[in-house]
């Protein structure tokens, strides 16, 4: 029972990120992808707890916290980019 | 023993209803029509879907093992924290870029605001 019910969530978070990638591939805009890409990456933490769930281990839990620095640090990078040019300033305005 | 089982049972069903959150949501991304509507789709559905996944798998280690799992508790208060503030700044991105508005929004009160600043 907990095994299938387990399998069955895997199931929908990987149709789901199957729906992300579309908009990677298709978006027209770039924020679309970098969006898209975020909630890949927020799918890929849940991802990883569940597979921990169903091997009875521990050992994974670390790279749920790791996935989620990664990938906010990502989103910021792209919207400095996006928004400014450059993501890190080296140049004084003084 | 038999408590314990039904929690778990409860626990993976917490676990299914995140990951239909999260199917939502990616069925928004998908079907929205432009980039902000798209952003309050995966940002918030996104975002509530993994809580909920991340906070019954933490039950579901605490009720197995008998002791709390700071780790887990740590992404979860993470993830609960970054996820709206990257929403924030990629959409500011996205309107400071110049990316248009649907075209049947009603009104856009940002545009307005800066208007307001630049004539000052």
């Amino acid at each position: 029972m907990i095994s299938i019910l387990l399998n069955i969530g895997l199931l929908l978070l990987s149709v789901s990120t199957l729906g992300f990638v579309y908009r990677v591939v298709k978006g027209p805009t770039t924020p679309d992808r970098v969006i898209a890409l975020d909630a890949i990456g927020i799918n890929l933490i849940g991802m990883t707890a569940i597979t921990s769930v169903i091997l009875r281990t521990e050992a994974f839990l670390e790279v749920i916290l790791l996935l989620g620095i990664l990938a906010f640090i990502g989103t910021v990078a792209f919207s400095k980019f996006l928004e400014k040019g450059v993501i890190i300033e080296n140049e004084r305005k003084s | 023993m038999k408590m314990k089982e039904n929690l778990e049972v409860i626990f993976a069903a917490i676990v299914v209803i995140g990951a239909i959150i999260n199917l939502i949501s990616a069925i928004g991304v998908i079907r929205l029509p432009d980039v902000y509507t798209r952003n309050h789709a995966a940002s918030k559905g996104a975002t509530l879907g993994i809580l909920l996944i991340l906070s019954s798998v933490f039950l579901f280690f605490w009720v197995e093992e008998g002791y709390m799992n700071a780790r887990l508790l740590l992404g979860i208060i993470f993830v609960f924290m970054t996820a709206p503030v990257a929403g924030h700044l990629i959409s500011r991105a996205a309107y400071n870029s110049g990316i248009p508005l649907w075209e049947k929004s009603g009104q856009d009160a940002l545009k307005a605001t800066k208007q307001k600043v630049k004539n000052k």
